[in-house]
């Protein structure tokens, strides 16, 4: 496959090559130097410099082996004072020693629970998928100096804390890799949940999760749950051209043109999910949210859909994984399987439970849709408006509005 | 590398520890015991403090005399009630060792030179 020449690299090529050698630049010179920030910061370096003339110059050839020119020879020039480090690096020729892929080290140092949560996401953005500080903080609507901060701190505290460079102790692992999933799935999140408009300057974070589920699920072939998160990411993508229309506006699952959705990509995910659950019989809630998912778009028309089923699943996933907002997104199959004044119902004796749940606007955005299907519109004004208040997503906020001002 | 344990009781704990039957209390002692025993290879210094209504405070201003108060620098329902220096290959090793601690509900775990 060729790559465009000057002048028309297309910024999801450039971010694909990037994350494709960034990590694995990031792996050998860690496992050379040891440091994992002298290691970092020469990767950061490298990509900085691609970023800038890549766009101009073109793409070269032999990425990976650009890569680790530029970074030898600024790792020559920084580290002129660190003798035995300089050698080291003075001694490293191209083709680097073929290695394992160690990337997976990487993803569970950047992912360590000693770190904060918004420090293991943005280091993994950084140092597995090769972002710049400026594509992160774009990402997520924040300071450039803030996640600068951020990283520093984090990278700070992996060497002066002892963080160490390696797949967890077997006693360890389902723990740590339950956290590993966590920043995986919020970075999905946080990617799939912003309108196309708020994407279109920033890089897309869903990308980046898809990719990293799938670099994660390669490495670890045994375990459901990763395969589980893999699934449910490419079950929720297949269906997002659906997501928005073309002013950018959110379309609710039911009102979705499910002729966009890619069936294609569906059946694989579902099959994919069906491989994992069958091979090792231990479910988890990514493989249930996941089989949730794939129940929804199996379904032809939203009339179609089996909610039956689909309360089964959320009924086996309050048990593996109790939230509230599970419980809230149970409420909702409830009211296609039983009706709308079960789940009101829900809702209120959740509300009792869960005080939390004033604050989220879904809760209310719920509560609103369940008191139009009972004949209650002016009740229901009142809980949308309480929505509106709650939400900063804009899509959301422009739904809302659009009921007030419609219904 | 080498990391100091900070053992933080709660108020909480303190009041259980008291409401604690003898062999109850006995038992809980041992369990600590067993912990160091078993964890002996890496310990290289511990030390467990007085409760904290024994503390004294001094504060050294500058250009000033020291002002010297009763009890402990910073009052809180979480007190510091001691100390274990170990030495371990990484912060996982660490917390894996403070992840079995059998007494007080808070470790915090910094690494030291």
């Amino acid at each position: 496959m060729t790559e465009p020449g000057p002048g028309q690299v297309s910024r999801e090529v450039l971010a694909r090559v990037v994350r494709e050698h960034a990590g694995r630049l990031a792996a050998s010179l860690m496992s050379l130097l040891g440091d994992f920030s002298a290691a970092e910061d020469l990767v950061q370096d490298a990509i900085e410099t691609a970023l800038r003339r890549w766009p101009v110059e073109g793409i070269p050839d032999r990425p990976e082996a650009w890569f680790f020119t530029v970074a030898r020879r600024r790792g020559l020039d920084v580290l002129r004072r660190e003798s035995n480090r300089r050698a080291k690096l003075a001694q490293l020729q191209w083709p680097a020693p073929a290695q394992p892929d160690d990337r997976l080290q990487l993803i569970f140092t950047c992912c360590h629970p000693a770190l904060s949560r918004a420090a293991q996401i943005a280091l993994t953005l950084r140092v597995v998928c090769g972002l710049s500080t400026a594509q992160i903080a774009a990402a997520f609507v924040v300071p450039e100096a803030t996640v600068a901060q951020r990283l520093t701190r984090a990278k700070r505290k992996i060497t002066q804390a002892g963080i160490p460079y390696r797949i967890p102790a077997a006693d360890d692992l389902p723990q740590r890799l339950d956290g590993v999933l966590a920043v995986i799935y919020l970075l999905f999140n946080e990617g799939y949940l912003s309108s196309t408009a708020e994407r279109a300057q920033a890089r897309d974070l869903v990308d980046d999760a898809e990719w990293l589920a799938a670099l994660l699920a390669g490495s670890m072939p045994n375990e459901p749950e990763v395969t589980g998160l893999l699934a449910l990411i490419r079950l929720q993508r297949a269906r997002g051209l659906a997501r928005f229309d073309g002013a950018d506006h959110l379309v609710l699952l039911a009102d979705q043109d499910r002729s966009l959705w890619d069936r294609e990509a569906i059946g694989q995910a579902t099959a994919l999910l069906m491989r994992a659950a069958r091979a090792h019989h231990r479910p988890g809630p990514y493989q249930v949210q996941a089989a949730i998912v794939a129940c929804h778009a199996e379904a032809q028309r939203f009339d179609d859909t089996d909610w039956p089923q689909i309360l089964v699943l959320y009924d086996m996933l309050l048990y593996l994984a109790p939230s509230p907002i599970t419980r809230l997104n149970r409420a909702i199959a409830l009211r296609y399987a039983k009706g709308p004044e079960e789940a009101l119902m829900e809702l209120t004796e959740l509300e009792d439970l869960q005080a939390d749940l004033e604050r989220y606007p879904l809760f209310h955005a719920t509560r609103a849709e369940l008191l139009r299907d009972v004949g209650r519109p002016e009740d229901a004004r009142a809980y949308d408006e309480r929505a509106l208040s709650l939400t900063a997503n804009p899509a959301q906020q422009a739904l809302l509005a659009e009921r007030l001002n419609w219904r | 590398m080498k990391y100091v344990l900070m053992f933080v009781e709660t108020e909480q704990f303190a009041k259980e520890l008291e409401a604690m039957g003898e062999l109850e209390r006995d038992a809980a002692y041992e369990a600590v015991g067993r912990w160091f025993a078993e964890n002996s290879d890496k310990i290289t210094h511990h030390t467990h403090l007085a409760p904290v209504h024994t503390a004294t405070t001094v504060r050294l201003q500058r250009g000033g005399e020291p002002v010297v108060t009763d009890g402990p620098f910073v009052e809180g329902k979480e007190v510091v009630s001691g100390f274990a220096e170990v030495e371990v290959a990484d912060l996982d090793e660490a917390l894996k060792m403070a992840r079995s601690w059998p007494a007080c509900p808070i470790v915090e775990i910094r690494p030291a030179s």
